[in-house]
């Protein structure tokens, strides 16, 4: 190799380890931050502990049931949706639906989470107050919801992508002997893209955990360990920008880096499961 | 019993879809309206003449203009930081790397792609504090930061959509250059770029439609609710995702209410189609190489 290419070749090589050193760095750097709260042996109990500041106890406990309620009801709403919709777009809907069906949900994918946001706040909140569950309509059950349709086209682009790409021939078979759309779909595709359907859910699991506005702007934000569906919640997400608004000092401001490090540890959680379903792609 | 599993599926997937896209048309719809009923021109410029308030020749204080300018700045400066690095990151994993390394930091930025954008946001507000305990006074959240923290944000989806579009290329266009006696740079610059331009601009238009609807890392690292436009670089400003959450939970008349929408209104015109060019772009790439 010339001289010439070397030098383009480090140029490159800069730029990847920066910036994989960055990735590494952030968790470093939380973990420095959260360290104090770390070796006292307080980061475990801080998981399992209410946040009341006024009795000094500032544990994340309530955050983590709000971010994991919010998150597994989004999905547990999303997921059949988009499973439905991967379905007609692939197979079930007519051909010129499903160009239709997946160049709308790129478009869904590129809606802002804010816009989302502010939508449910002007429509779906006095919907919820009036007609459903009562009360400010600031809750679990409407960030959910919300939250399901911003994930759904996350999980739709997966699943598509799993179950068109299932090899050729045995799509053929199932054509030569005369099985129908629905049987081919049933009892080849979604056997056969298992991986690519468990990374989906799992993505979205993922985005909607690391979401930040949704919650913030529809959940309620209430600190209380929430005990219905409707009641008000604040997830770690939330937490982390509404202390940050508050003030910074004090074990208050510790708090939010063990928030952090938990999406962060969740985050990796998430995507190991993805890389490890799916091995078979990056071989 | 079978048949009717299968009859079900057909209609389950059929009421999904369309449940689906009756959301998204109310999203749509409604933002669309409310946004289009409010939209005017006074709405931007807040009663200063147009042309002053592009030439910066006076401050506009109650109109969208320095929220929209604020976010184009801070778009570009986003883009300018991820795309040199992010590029180069996708060419190193896709023409350099060896097999071990190409899992292992993709396996890292596929975490960074993951990681919830208010994290990056913390990261980024953190070494604000440091910076500032450093230069007292000179340096505190600012859109410099903000660009950053949002390039850094957006970098997996250049670095992945440069490897993907590198390493879908087919072997015999790679194989040519090197034959005639081209060297592996060459090779790269001159052949493989040029051939997934569409693939790499794909991507950037993703990471733009991404840096300019995120709000978490913004929200952490010195967007403020009125700045007016700022000066430098240094300085804080205002955008207009911020905007749209600040007026949701803060506005006190209709006129700020109506602001509100004309600006999701703006935000959703600019993302949508963002997106939908970025998805013309993957399958004009798609359809360029499908048969060779």
């Amino acid at each position: 190799m010339s001289r010439e290419d070397l030098l383009q070749k480090t140029i490159l090589l800069c730029a990847t380890v920066g910036s994989g050193t960055l990735v590494v760095g952030i968790f470093l750097l939380m973990l420095h931050l959260g360290w104090p709260l770390l070796i006292s042996g307080q980061f475990f109990s801080l998981l399992l502990q209410e946040w009341r500041p006024a009795d000094n106890l500032y544990g994340i406990y309530p955050m983590l049931l709000g971010s994991t309620v919010i998150s597994l009801l989004a999905l547990l709403i999303g997921l059949p949706i988009s499973l439905g919709t991967a379905f007609a777009t692939t197979v079930v809907a007519p051909p010129w639906l499903r160009s239709a069906s997946l160049a709308l949900i790129r478009y869904m994918a590129g809606i802002p989470t804010v816009v989302y946001g502010f939508v449910a706040v002007f429509f779906l909140v006095p919907f919820m107050r009036e007609q459903i569950t009562g009360g400010s309509g600031l809750n679990i059950l409407s960030a959910a919801l919300v939250l399901a349709i911003l994930i759904a086209p996350t999980m739709v682009i997966f699943f598509v992508n799993g179950l068109s790409g299932v090899a050729k021939t045995y799509s053929l078979a199932v054509d030569a002997l005369g099985g129908t759309p629905v049987q081919k779909l049933l009892y080849l595709l979604l056997p056969q893209a298992w991986p690519a359907l468990t990374a989906g859910t799992v993505m979205g699991l993922g985005r909607a955990m690391g979401d930040t506005l949704i919650s913030l702007m529809v959940a309620g934000n209430s600190i209380a360990v929430p005990g219905a569906v409707t009641d008000s919640a604040r997830t770690l997400t939330a937490h982390i920008a509404l202390v940050i608004a508050a003030d910074f000092a004090g074990m208050e401001f510790m708090s939010i880096f063990s928030c952090g490090i938990v999406l962060y540890l969740f985050t990796v959680l998430f995507v190991s499961v993805i890389r490890l379903t799916s091995k078979t792609r990056n071989d | 019993m079978i048949r009717f599993a299968e009859r079900f599926v057909v209609f389950f997937s059929l009421a999904c879809t369309a449940l689906l896209f009756f959301c998204i048309a109310v999203v749509t719809v409604y933002v669309l309206w409310r946004g289009l009923d409010a939209f005017s021109i006074s709405l931007i410029f807040g009663g200063v003449d147009p042309l002053d308030a592009l030439l910066g020749r006076r401050p506009v204080f109650d109109g969208l203009f320095p929220a929209i300018v604020g976010t184009l700045l801070l778009v570009v400066s986003a883009i300018v930081v991820a795309a040199p690095v992010g590029i180069a990151t996708g060419i190193y994993l896709a023409d350099y790397a060896s097999p071990r390394w190409r899992v292992t930091l993709s396996a890292l930025f596929d975490v960074l792609a993951g990681l919830p954008s208010i994290v990056i946001g913390l990261a980024g507000f953190t070494i604000t504090i440091y910076l500032h305990r450093l230069f007292p006074g000179r340096i505190g959240p600012c859109l410099l930061i903000s660009a950053l923290s949002l390039g850094f944000l957006v970098l997996p989806y250049v670095i992945r959509s440069t490897q993907l579009a590198l390493e879908s290329l087919p072997a015999t266009l790679r194989l040519t250059a090197p034959a005639l006696g081209a060297r592996h740079w060459q090779n790269i610059y001159r052949v493989l770029l040029p051939a997934s331009t569409s693939g790499i601009l794909g991507g950037i238009i993703l990471a733009i439609g991404r840096a300019a609807e995120d709000t978490a890392v913004i929200l952490l690292t010195g967007v403020v609710a009125s700045a007016g436009l700022p000066r430098s670089l240094l300085e804080q400003y205002e955008a207009l995702p911020f905007f749209i959450y600040y007026i949701s939970s803060q506005y006190t008349t209709t006129q700020e209410l109506e602001m509100g929408f004309a600006a999701a209104f703006l935000l959703l015109v600019l993302c949508g189609s963002l997106f939908l060019l970025a998805y013309g772009l993957e399958r004009l790439l798609a359809r360029r190489f499908v048969f060779r």
